[in-house]
């Protein structure tokens, strides 16, 4: 076990050592620790507007599609976890082919799409096209919360006279907040580190750190430290939320069928 | 519409898709389904034995393309046979 | 939960299915139309056929890369779920150590793609690498940008660091579901640790096992960007797998018709084993009562 983790946390670390070192330790000299301490990797990231951009990038799209995932996929789910209707069924099963379809699928037909309609290299083009993978992702989640919820508070809202809207914001919602918390952690998640769709359909004004990422081979080589702070920054967002979802990571994961 | 490049032979074929589709709905809605368990040891209603036709037919129809050079209309011939197969048994 | 029938829950679906059916409908479309065409550039297209489906089916190209995908994809079942099992089963019940363990483990998985690729791209190179600095020094011969078999197991290794952890979770809420009175009458009954696993634990896992099996499986079908990060395909095409050399084929060549004709048979191929796994999970559902 303690091992495992070992094996876990030592790759991490090396990037977490590379990040703190210069350019001249890292090629010259060979070190378990960084010598000579430097934050210089990361000031350069956020004081360089072509690299905290991608980042600023990534968050817009992130959120624009987390929000969407979960405004569609509340009423979907409800309907899935409550009521039987015809092809429920078949589309369930659409749905969740929608998450296993390769995105290097999609990747050639959505660059013809949204160049198409004029939405290339824009936030909500990218934010679109995550929605294949993480609006199904998201029913399935709050689905199998939802069906933790006993059927008889629905009826009796309905009989103390709620319609349908009130019912479900006022009380269905809050009952499954957890549910709704853990579904845009994964839609946020699945997004962020996506890096195929978002690299392909965008090029300059919407840019997304992954992509900033794979492009810094520069002149002279690569400058693997600036690399590696990007790196541990991108692991920041996890890490920070991490603790709180400890719990339903594995029912996200597995789509909440646990 | 022009980058989707549209073809006639496409067109038709996501016609008949369609049309099939919309056949087994009303179907579904006159006479409702009601699973059975086939061969394959699994409950299938009738939308599931058309999806495992049509997903059985691309199959054929690949391997038929990849493996000889007959015409190609035999191979769909070839799944016409396969779907009444699924039909009757599956 | 015995659900009611109630047709008019299709509008509280609409709005995904519109949705879904504009980024995945629409595009699938648009490939089926691409991959009977030939195009030279300016979206001018000339028709032709099916020839693009034939000359794949006949090229060494794609088997070459679904066989390695399906070899990866193998070795990576094979080593992935025993082992997330074997540290479920090794993990604290409870308490400090048990939140402890979660969130150590839980964040390979949250970290970008790509940063795993690069993770393992600066770890495993011999100059500043520690794998690789290591292997260099115990005499060991590494370079996984020239030689095959390295680079099979830097990518191999780096799936398991990365995904492991999802299987074990998975078996480990598995596990918690199991009752106390379960153990507590295999110790009267003095069953053997192995007889307690594969009588008790194993059959309460198996509809989660099940999951993290189709999981697994498909996310490592359509893995793209840790290896194409950590080696771009190579050396040579040795680690080129499906979604690789499907990029390289639509957005490297901007080869259409053909790239179009490869997304519709890898898709086919998806689809066919979503439906199995879907088709097995819903009847273990089934029995048990679910």
């Amino acid at each position: 076990m303690a091992l495992y983790l070992l094996f876990l946390m030592l790759p991490i670390y090396w990037l977490l050592n590379m990040s703190l070192k210069t350019n001249a330790e890292i090629l010259g000299s060979f070190s378990l620790w960084p010598r000579d301490l430097t934050l210089a990797n990361y000031i350069k990231i956020l004081t360089d507007p072509s690299w905290y951009w991608g980042y600023i990038n990534s968050l817009i799209y992130v959120v624009i599609n987390t929000v969407i995932s979960l405004a569609v996929a509340l009423p979907a789910a409800y309907a899935f976890s409550r009521y039987n209707f015809m092809g429920d069924k078949h589309l369930f099963f659409w749905l969740l082919t929608n998450r296993m379809a390769p995105p290097a699928v999609f990747a050639l037909p959505f660059f013809q799409l949204y160049s198409s309609v004029g939405l290339f290299d824009t936030h909500i083009a990218v934010a679109l096209a995550h929605c294949l993978f993480n609006v199904p992702l998201a029913v399935w989640i709050l689905e199998g919360f939802m069906r933790g919820v006993p059927k008889e508070i629905d009826e009796t809202a309905y009989i103390d006279g709620y319609s349908f809207p009130h019912f479900f914001i006022r009380i269905f919602t809050p009952l499954i907040a957890s549910g709704i918390g853990v579904a845009a952690f994964f839609c946020f998640m699945f997004s962020w580190v996506e890096l195929l769709l978002s690299r392909t359909l965008t090029s300059v004004d919407a840019k997304p750190i992954a992509a900033t990422m794979t492009r810094t081979v520069s002149a002279s080589g690569l400058d693997w430290g600036v690399l590696a702070a990007a790196g541990m920054l991108t692991i920041v967002p996890g890490a920070l939320v991490i603790y709180f979802v400890r719990n339903y990571i594995a029912k996200g994961f597995a789509l909440g069928r646990v | 519409m022009e980058w989707m490049a549209w073809t006639w032979p496409t067109a038709i074929f996501f016609v008949v898709i369609a049309s099939l589709l919309i056949t087994f709905t009303i179907l579904a809605i006159k006479f409702p389904e009601t699973p059975r368990v086939g061969i394959l040891q699994i409950e299938t209603t009738r939308g599931d034995r058309l999806f495992i036709t049509l997903l059985g037919s691309a199959f054929i129809n690949l391997a038929w393309l990849g493996l000889t050079d007959i015409t190609q209309w035999a191979a769909l011939g070839l799944c016409l046979i396969y779907a009444v197969a699924v039909f009757r048994w599956v | 939960m015995n659900k009611t029938v109630n047709h008019k829950a299709w509008f509280l679906v609409l709005p995904v299915l519109i949705l879904v059916a504009f980024s995945a409908v629409i595009p699938l479309m648009t490939v089926v139309n691409y991959s009977v065409q030939d195009t030279f550039g300016n979206n001018q297209f000339f028709w032709a056929g099916l020839e693009w489906f034939e000359e794949l089916l006949n090229s060494d190209r794609m088997w070459g890369a679904l066989g390695r995908q399906l070899a990866f994809s193998a070795i990576i079942l094979a080593i992935q779920i025993p082992l997330g099992v074997f540290i479920a089963l090794n993990m604290p019940k409870g308490g400090f150590w048990a939140s402890f363990c979660l969130v150590v483990m839980s964040l390979p998985l949250l970290i970008p793609w790509n940063v795993v690729g690069t993770i393992w791209q600066i770890f495993g190179r011999v100059d500043i690498g520690l794998l690789g600095h290591t292997l260099d020094w115990m005499g060991v011969s590494y370079n996984y940008t020239q030689n095959p078999v390295a680079a099979w197991i830097t990518v191999i290794v780096m799936d398991v660091w990365h995904w492991t952890s999802l299987v074990a979770l998975l078996a480990y809420a598995g596990l918690q579901s199991i009752p106390q009175a379960y153990y507590q009458a295999a110790k009267i009954d003095q069953a053997s640790r192995f007889s307690v696993f594969w009588y008790i634990e194993l059959p309460k896992m198996s509809g989660v096992l099940m999951i993290a099996i189709l999981l697994r499986f498909m996310d490592s079908f359509m893995i793209y960007t840790e290896p194409f990060v950590v080696t771009g395909g190579g050396p040579g095409s040795t680690t080129t797998f499906l979604s690789i050399d499907l990029v390289k084929m639509a957005l490297g060549q901007f080869d259409l018709g053909q790239a179009a004709a490869y997304s519709l048979m890898y898709f086919l191929v998806i689809l066919l084993i979503s439906w199995v796994f879907y088709t097995v999970m819903t009847n273990l559902d089934k029995r048990d009562g679910v």
